[in-house]
């Protein structure tokens, strides 16, 4: 927040390009500059995310046949700990709102800023020191840490693996977490542009908002439960010992009281990407603003009510247990209106399928079939069949790559001309992405046949009976890894030789357009104010029609 | 509310107290969950061994614990006083309360040292071996004791790191009647860590 009156509307050219503040890396290293500290977040994330997704296919690789093929049960226990603990503390949870919100949410508010830009900076800085700490445990003590990301007492209290230090790195990340969530709640509430009451917020905004509140509200309970846990192994403080008389199920409570929450973290930015994409490519205003809008706070409000449906098989009373498979069932209602909306807006469109789109669509797809089969571990019944089996394995990732993973990809798709003011190759792109699909459900689908037939989690080794499921996702997660890679390339030829884009490529009617692309330091040339009619306002024009002239 | 801040001809975020305001309360928000996890795992452990918190409450200074929060509410009063001052204009009696505020916090972490040396003196600290011997609940007590009054202990350290800080910035003028945020915000979390004092009293030196 400068204090002088002479920063005004009006700086022109590129963010990117370096402006007084020194330039080369230093500028990036201690700039305020929301786009380039998303940017920053951007760079570590795809980094983190290819060893996560390198950890995934070696794990993948050692299941192909039964029995030991490349490394032992011990190796296996770690891999799939650190695939957990990167892909979920430094990747997916941090993810959306670290990177797109970041660099679009003042965009869209039509600000300059964020509210608090040295705090934003400070929350790069303490993610980055939490990712080292993090990966550090990779390489310290005798062993790295084997207790999967849930790091559940009491094995997390005497394993020999380094697990101290990956709770330390997930605690500080908590922190980073938390004041990006502060930080765009006030951000929200006190920057947007003239006009832009709550209901007059793009959607990506309104999940961001419901988002930073889960996170504010959620994330401390973490950060004393971790730092207790880190406690029990430096002092032996016995809390979850029960041989200290502690309560190991405490701690899987405390747990779940954040981490179940944590999900709807990495979810709801996604939704608001979906329900932003749509419009422009269907030329016409999002079917059921305000449902999509509310739907987002009901899903925050009633998901911060729903954990214990992770531990129905642990030891909890009758009642304690349907209260909560009752309340996992209600958070189906807000997220089915959100489908049902974008199905919705879909029909009797005119629909152009651009890339961005594609990879809508393959949200609504594979995070419904993640939904719904949500709802068979939310049954009590159900639940006892398919706890800890590969089900729920499969599950997740459709929930959490196929959902948020997906409304990544979608959302780098889309805001990737305003990021860098060029275009990516759209063929290319659209093959990567018809791998992605095909690689996704050859991946995980079988894990929900092996699921149901028996097969549980994590174990190094399995029955010959499961030998063609297993076989089949092996080479599913080839395919998957080659349509990333493609995709990874095509990004990266993009911005280094795309060709230029125009300020307005999609035809959309959010802030974030009426600027340049890629936008100036100060976001707008002069102040924008946000259109009355709501922000997906497709009066008189064709879909991606470009309308700058109405917008600015 | 969002007119307020960009109507202005420059249109710049300038220096917005009621955006920096609703921050530090949303903060101060993380940090009661922060402490709210440790509440619930009382409560929990409470249930399970009543009798065992009742016999090792009996082992703590009740009039120790009772001095101390007299020390605390008091340094929280000084603390508003000179938040009451600044507004006044009187830059230097709110130096003076602050310095106070300092004192006081001081106080409460010397007689603190005290209690938990003499506890350490009897083997009771996490870890040690007389703490494994005792009856569960009282071992789970001890160690929620020594967690609970050593989180809101570093918050007591925090907040006087942060006074001096203040203190500096009242001398060189940085902080005024007009710029007097940060002296606000700092009585705001000193107000907490008190509000948690006041909790723990209870829970742990008048449970018996």
């Amino acid at each position: 927040m400068s204090e002088s009156a002479a920063a005004t509307w009006g700086k022109t050219g590129s963010y990117l390009d370096d402006q007084g503040r020194g330039n080369g890396l230093m500028a990036w290293l201690t700039t305020t500059d929301h786009k380039r500290i998303g940017l920053l977040y951007g760079i570590a994330m795809g980094i983190f995310f290819l060893v996560g997704m390198t950890l995934g296919l070696l794990i993948r690789l050692e299941l192909l046949m039964p029995g030991q093929q490349f490394y032992d049960a011990k190796t296996y226990n770690v891999f799939f700990t650190l695939h957990g603990v990167i892909m979920i503390f430094l990747f997916i949870v941090p993810g959306i709102p670290a990177i797109f919100g970041n660099i679009i949410l003042p965009l869209q508010l039509g600000a300059e800023d964020v509210a608090f830009p040295k705090l934003n900076l400070l929350s790069w800085y303490v993610y980055m020191l939490g990712a080292v700490i993090a990966l550090t445990s990779l390489f310290a003590g005798s062993s790295p840490p084997d207790t999967g990301w849930t790091f559940y007492a009491p094995y997390s209290i005497s394993s020999g693996g380094s697990v101290s230090l990956a709770v330390l790195g997930a605690f500080v990340l908590g922190f980073s977490s938390i004041l990006t969530g502060m930080n765009f709640i006030v951000t929200i509430h006190r920057l947007r542009a003239k006009n832009m009451g709550f209901f007059n917020m793009p959607l990506f905004t309104w999940g961001l908002y419901a988002t930073s509140w889960i996170q504010v509200i959620a994330t401390p309970v973490v950060g004393i439960t971790l730092l207790l846990l880190l406690m029990e192994r430096l002092l032996g403080i016995g809390l979850f010992n029960p041989a200290m008389g502690g309560d190991p199920i405490l701690y899987q409570h405390l747990f779940w009281i954040y981490s179940h929450p944590v999900v709807y973290v990495m979810i709801l930015p996604a939704m608001g990407v979906i329900s932003d994409i749509l419009p422009p490519f269907c030329g016409r205003t999002i079917f059921g603003y305000k449902a999509i809008a509310i739907s987002s706070l009901a899903i925050a409000i009633v998901g911060y009510l729903v954990w214990g449906h992770h531990m129905f098989t642990v030891g909890m009373s009758d009642t304690a247990r349907w209260i909560f498979s009752l309340l996992t069932f209600l958070v189906a209602i807000p997220t089915g209106v959100k489908i049902f909306n974008w199905t919705a807006t879909l029909y009797k469109a005119s629909i152009e399928v651009r890339v961005p789109l594609l990879y809508a669509l393959g949200f609504i797809f594979l995070f419904s079939i993640g939904g719904l089969t949500g709802l068979v571990n939310g049954a009590l019944s159900t639940d006892i069949h398919v706890h800890d089996t590969a089900f729920i394995v499969g599950h997740f990732h459709y929930t959490m790559f196929g959902g948020a993973g997906i409304g990544m990809f979608a959302a780098l798709h889309f805001w990737f001309p305003k990021m860098f003011g060029r275009m990516y190759n759209e063929k290319r792109a659209t093959w990567a992405w018809g791998l992605i699909m095909v690689g996704f459900n050859t991946l995980y689908f079988p894990m929900l046949i092996m699921g149901i037939m028996g097969m549980p989690r994590r174990y190094h080794d399995y029955l010959p009976e499961f030998q063609i499921p297993h076989a089949v996702s092996t080479v599913g997660s080839w395919i998957l890894a080659t349509g990333i890679i493609l995709m990874v390339v095509n990004i990266i030829q993009g911005i280094r030789h795309g060709k230029k884009a125009p300020n307005n490529p999609w035809g959309a009617t959010t802030l974030e357009w009426a600027t340049t692309s890629p936008p100036p330091l100060l976001n707008f040339a002069k102040e924008p104010i946000a259109p009355k009619d709501g922000p997906y306002d497709f009066t008189g024009r064709k879909p991606g029609e470009s309308h700058e002239e109405v917008l600015t | 509310m969002s007119t307020q801040v960009q109507n202005t001809n420059a249109g710049h975020v300038h220096k917005d107290s009621i955006g920096a305001k609703t921050g530090m309360w949303l903060f101060l928000f993380t940090e009661l969950l922060l402490f709210g996890g440790l509440f619930i795992i009382y409560a929990v452990m409470r249930g399970e061994y009543t009798h065992g918190f009742h016999a090792a409450a009996e082992e703590l200074n009740v009039w120790l614990g009772v001095t101390n929060t007299v020390v605390l509410l008091t340094s929280s009063l000084t603390m508003v006083l000179g938040v009451s001052a600044l507004q006044r204009g009187r830059a230097g009696l709110a130096q003076l309360y602050v310095i106070s505020t300092l004192f006081l916090a001081g106080t409460f972490l010397l007689i603190k040292f005290f209690e938990w040396g003499a506890k350490f003196s009897h083997g009771v600290f996490p870890g040690m071996e007389h703490l494994h011997n005792l009856e569960h609940g009282e071992g789970v007590f001890f160690n929620l004791y020594f967690m609970m009054t050593g989180l809101h202990g570093i918050h007591v350290i925090i907040g006087m790191i942060v006074m001096v800080v203040v203190n500096n910035r009242l001398q060189s003028g940085t902080i005024t009647r007009a710029n007097q945020g940060i002296l606000e915000y700092t009585a705001l979390y000193w107000h907490l860590v008190d509000l948690v004092w006041i909790f723990l009293l209870p829970l742990f030196y008048l449970t018996n």
